[in-house]
């Protein structure tokens, strides 16, 4: 992002499909959060054990407020059930749907950005961040820019791919590997949402760097500029 | 493995069904963009993942509290899901322990009939400590004790047709799985939990496992099942849910 930068017609437009699809997960991500936002490690965390982390922003999670309990087991301090008895926010049945239509888009664009940047080695000239080969010049990034966007394509991104689909029955079903990869359904899912703090600093430093390089300028390259 | 070329050509079915919207025999069949996601994700596991692997199980020490939510009692009537007909139902077969409780199954299959629930555990029965994985987020570990789906099917006698499996309950929750779910070794019509009898906050005298999808699939206080050739749109996958869940 220095000097005039162009970049190719099949990057801008995975460019902004990114865009969208990311939004629309970090978005329908955070009010699938809202409805348990409680985090744990290992496979098991609900209202009845406590959680690694809970955040302030819901108001679904109330430990004073059960109804009643029925222990299961007989010795004491063992595990127990109980119901309910406040109303919860819950828009999953649609935010649920929207994650998995922009985890789609996002999956294909990825598929096709990645095996597009091999074949064109528009990833090895212009995104990894070795030095012995210098770059094309056409969008010449900083050490540390190739640094940030080599880690979140092909670490951030491939954990929370990874993260999401242990959060699936059927998937960690056909590979349980996955619960062992991530120690457990509750840690994957904590895990996932690290990705998603991750990707926030990366979009909010991302957008303030093209604001600060000249943002008319940054975006028509990324836009209509011949 | 399958082929590029099946996934392929499964995936522009998938898209093509869901766009001229002509799916009487395929889920779900309302056409909007979310559920075309929903379907290509249903599709993709059906194609891509092996038929019957196994969820995993647990060891006894890993069962864990576990919240019981929606409908705890469908004889309640201030529950959201009370159903006029068969909450009071409900309410008299709980007073006779469920000795008169019986189980329908009908539909596609050749001999329909009821199951009192002293026949169900006269059945060979299948005892698994599972992770139960609510839609909310959270997760619990249980042991469920019942019998194989796939037992009762066989007991009636599935026809050739046969595509969907209905669950039908007390309240006014109503869903279903497909066939390979429905002879999924691991899903159980559970009478038990964690070597009790199943408690009624958790769907006494019977409930669905489901185990290879969402816990909203793995309905309590089951009263009817249907064998069906096509795809119906029951109960919560009307307001929008998802109706495969496996995720």
């Amino acid at each position: 992002m220095c000097g005039r930068v162009f970049h190719p017609a099949w990057v801008r437009i995975c460019h902004w499909l990114v865009v969208a699809s990311y939004l629309t997960l970090a978005v329908s991500g955070f009010l699938i959060l809202m409805v348990h936002p409680r985090l744990y490690l290992g496979e098991v965390g609900n209202d009845l054990t406590p959680a690694l982390l809970t955040l302030p922003i819901s108001n679904n999670h109330r430990p004073n407020e059960l109804q009643r309990t029925v222990v299961f087991l007989e010795f004491p301090g063992r595990p127990f059930s109980a119901d309910r008895n406040y109303p919860t926010f819950n828009k999953n049945g649609w935010a649920r749907s929207l994650h998995f239509l922009g985890g789609w888009v996002f999956v294909v664009v990825g598929i096709v950005y990645v095996a597009t940047g091999i074949a064109t080695r528009h990833i090895e000239r212009d995104l990894l961040p070795l030095k012995f080969i210098s770059s094309s010049a056409r969008p010449a990034y900083k050490f540390r820019q190739k640094l940030a966007y080599t880690g979140v394509v092909f670490i951030v991104l491939p954990v929370m791919i990874a993260a999401g689909l242990t959060m699936s029955p059927a998937m960690t079903s056909a590979f349980p590997v996955l619960l062992d990869v991530f120690g457990g359904y509750q840690s994957a899912r904590t895990v996932h949402f690290l990705g998603f703090v991750a990707l926030l600093l990366f979009f909010v430093v991302h957008v303030a760097m093209v604001i600060a390089t000249g943002f008319r300028e940054q975006l028509r390259g990324m836009t209509w500029r011949k | 493995m399958v082929s590029r070329r099946a996934f392929v050509a499964g995936v522009a079915t998938s898209v093509g069904l869901t766009l001229t919207g002509c799916t009487q025999t395929d889920p779900p069949t309302y056409g909007n963009v979310l559920r075309m996601a929903d379907l290509l994700t249903y599709k993709a596991h059906r194609l891509l993942l092996p038929a019957h692997s196994l969820a995993r199980e647990y060891d006894s020490g890993d069962i864990s509290s576990v919240a019981a939510i929606g409908t705890t009692n469908p004889a309640d009537p201030n529950k959201s899901w009370f159903n006029k007909e068969h909450g009071p139902t409900y309410d008299r077969l709980l007073a006779n322990r469920f000795a008169d409780w019986r189980l329908i199954v009908e539909g596609s299959v050749a001999r329909p009939r009821t199951f009192s629930l002293a026949e169900l555990q006269r059945m060979p029965a299948r005892t698994q400590i599972t992770r139960h994985t609510c839609e909310e987020g959270w997760s619990a570990i249980a042991q469920w004790t019942g019998v194989p789906l796939r037992n009762v099917l066989q007991a009636v006698g599935t026809l050739q047709t046969a595509r969907f499996v209905q669950f039908h309950a007390y309240d006014n929750y109503a869903d279903g799985i497909d066939m390979l779910d429905a002879l999924h070794p691991q899903t159980i019509l559970a009478y038990g939990m964690n070597g009790r009898d199943l408690p009624i906050s958790h769907g006494a005298p019977l409930r669905a496992r489901v185990e290879t999808q969402l816990g909203y699939k793995s309905l309590k206080f089951l009263r009817r099942i249907v064998v069906t050739d096509h795809f119906e749109e029951l109960g919560n996958i009307r307001n929008g849910w998802s109706w495969y869940a496996g995720i």
